[in-house]
């Protein structure tokens, strides 16, 4: 199981970097999406992957531990308002800005 | 346990939901509201301040839940010395915003309350997940107070300063989890005695986490190379909001001392021996791409933004001396720095509101002699340069003295000073198109009272002088308590809930 996590964060990792460093910024924001999906996998991962076992302290046998997945609760929800800030921020460059480009400047614009 | 150390995270966030709440009353009910929460926060830090002075750590255990379980806030000298800075930075640059800045657009006032509260709580936590949860509320609030009031340039700038922040918190969120696994805890005390135990092939990983956080923190920061994204976005922030800026990268300095000093400060050998020569060559250089930038810019802002640059690599070179005195001249740079960089960004947007709002150097006109500005720049020039009589020179002459005992310090001497002299030249340059170049400006009647908020918060430079003595004590103390880790440690460890639990056991493996 560890191998096969270990491929997703990878190759999720791999595609969010390629998407983070094109130029237009919808693609920015699908890095970003992946990127993020690629780090809580690895959050929830940090604490020992175990299947079948008590969420919580049991009795003398072994548990899963509960708090990676409280951080990856929270990072989910910090996640998910940061992309949708990010989205509403690229249309508002595309109004702004004219264009989707991360880099694009109007015509008459000084530099 | 001292009730006062929540204040500073409740004030604002009490303020900020109620200026939310509140965002269709008239502005000057929320003016008042978020000034005299702000005035509140100076009140409470500057008593912090004061009780860190007569008792060594104190420990506040959030929901009363013992140290390694729950969220430990912990008030040091080093904690209260950047609560204070931030609470009198904030309330000059609240006070300059309320001039007329904050009328542009909505929420300014709440905007501003949640981002005091992401600083209050970074400054302040013992936990680092909490410390990306405040990251997180300091940046999304910064967000917001960089666009305010809009513009394409302020959206270009926001739209890389937010992708880059992102990728930032997701690194920082790789080298939590990386740390979990190694460790099994993410208390910062907790953390330090579990490092200085681990096994050898733990001890490697939990470096790597390291490194992954010590990227994201010089992200923050800006060192070199990840400060980039800097002089684009302070140029493109409105004057408050780029004031208020002034202690961002700060956040980020601190990070960094809290990191190798504190979490990784009890393992064999403490990193910050093995990050020093690596932190002075990051220092040194993020001073000289500094010192570059300002030479080559053509406009006032992202020269003074390039200031910013110059100044993280000066503390940060302090830092990397790993000594107490060089960590306590940072400390005081610091200060200076940020003070004096937060009211040259209100300077500026006066210089340029006198010159029909350009603060391009070359091109331009000449505000009109009764505005003040020229002696105002001069002097602040002079205090930023790091020239006799004003604060940057003490803060320079510390930290050249704290160098003298290290291999490097010929480096050390010749960077700091060849910067010095070089940033005095680009500062010359800029005040001589600014003030004596092309025709003079439309004539409009100067506004007395944001030139006096500029002039006052740059004004604390000589007070930083006049009581250099008492700070730099004060800084040295603040510098040799920050280094010891083993007693923030003791400190965490001893700390005991209020209501004693029947079946605590105390023991935690």
């Amino acid at each position: 199981m560890e191998v096969l996590i270990a491929l997703c964060i990878g190759v999720l990792v791999g595609c969010g970097v390629y998407l983070l460093l094109r130029a237009r910024s919808f693609s920015v924001v699908l890095g970003l999406t992946l990127l993020s999906y690629a780090t809580n996998l690895l959050l929830f991962a940090s604490g020992g992957l175990r299947s079948n076992q008590a969420p919580l302290l049991h009795e003398g046998g072994s548990f899963a531990d509960p708090l990676p997945q409280a951080l990856v609760l929270t990072a989910i929800v910090i996640g998910f308002a940061m992309t949708a800030f990010m989205l509403v921020l690229s249309l508002r460059a595309l109004s702004d800005l004219g264009s989707d480009r991360v880099d694009s400047r109007r015509g008459g614009e000084e530099r | 346990m001292n009730q006062l150390i929540i204040a500073p995270v409740a004030l604002p966030l009490a303020t900020g939901a109620l200026l939310l709440i509140l965002w269709r009353a008239p502005l000057r009910l929320q003016r008042a509201l978020s000034l005299l929460a702000t005035l509140g926060l100076l009140g409470i830090s500057a008593a912090l301040l004061w009780s860190t002075q007569q008792q060594a750590i104190q420990v506040y255990l959030i929901g009363d839940w013992p140290a390694p379980y729950g969220i430990a806030l912990v008030l040091d000298r080093l904690a209260a010395l950047m609560l204070a800075l931030t609470a009198l930075l904030a309330l000059f640059a609240l006070a300059y915003a309320m001039t007329g800045g904050d009328r542009a657009g909505r929420h300014f006032h709440a905007l501003f309350q949640f981002q005091l509260l992401g600083l209050n709580i970074a400054f302040l936590t013992g936990d680092l997940f909490n410390l990306f949860v405040a990251f997180e509320i300091l940046l999304i609030a910064s967000y917001g107070l960089l666009l305010h009031s809009g513009g394409a340039a302020r959206t270009r700038a926001a739209l890389h300063y937010v992708a880059l922040n992102l990728v930032g918190s997701l690194l920082f969120l790789i080298g939590l989890g990386t740390l979990y696994a190694a460790t099994g805890s993410l208390n910062m005390a907790d953390l330090a005695s579990r490092i200085a135990a681990l096994p050898a092939t733990d001890a490697t990983l939990a470096r790597v986490a390291a490194m992954l956080l010590l990227t994201v923190f010089g992200l923050k920061a800006a060192v070199i190379p990840l400060h980039l994204w800097l002089p684009g976005t302070y140029a493109a922030a409105s004057a408050a909001v780029a004031a208020l800026f002034a202690i961002m990268t700060k956040v980020g300095l601190y990070a960094i001392i809290r990191l190798s000093t504190l979490v990784f400060g009890l393992s064999d050998p403490p990193m910050l021996d093995w990050l020093a020569p690596w932190l002075l060559m990051a220092g040194l250089a993020t001073l000289a791409m500094g010192t570059f930038g300002a030479m080559a810019t053509d406009d006032l802002r992202e020269l003074i933004a390039h200031l910013v640059v110059v100044s993280v690599g000066t503390m940060l070179t302090g830092i990397a001396l790993a000594s107490p005195a060089g960590l306590g001249a940072s400390l005081y740079y610091l200060l200076h720095s940020t003070l004096v960089t937060g009211g040259l960004f209100l300077l500026a947007e006066r210089i340029a509101a006198a010159r029909d709002g350009s603060t391009r150097l070359s091109e331009g006109k000449r505000p009109a002699p009764q505005h003040q500005l020229g002696w105002v720049f001069f002097c602040a020039a002079i205090a930023v340069a790091g020239m006799p009589p004003l604060s940057g020179l003490v803060g320079k002459v510390l930290l050249l003295m704290a160098a003298q005992a290290h291999p490097a310090f010929l480096a050390v001497w010749i960077l700091v000073l060849l910067s010095s002299l070089l940033l005095l030249m680009s500062l010359s340059r800029a005040g001589i198109l600014l003030f004596w170049r092309g025709s003079m400006a439309t004539q409009i009647a100067p506004r007395p009272l944001p030139w006096l908020l500029a002039t006052a918060l740059l004004s604390l430079s000589p007070l930083l002088v006049v009581f250099g003595g008492a700070l730099s004590d004060w800084t040295q103390a603040t510098a040799a308590q920050t280094l010891d880790a083993q007693a923030y440690v003791t400190a965490v460890q001893h700390s005991a809930p209020v209501v004693p639990r029947p079946h605590h056991s105390g023991d935690h493996h």
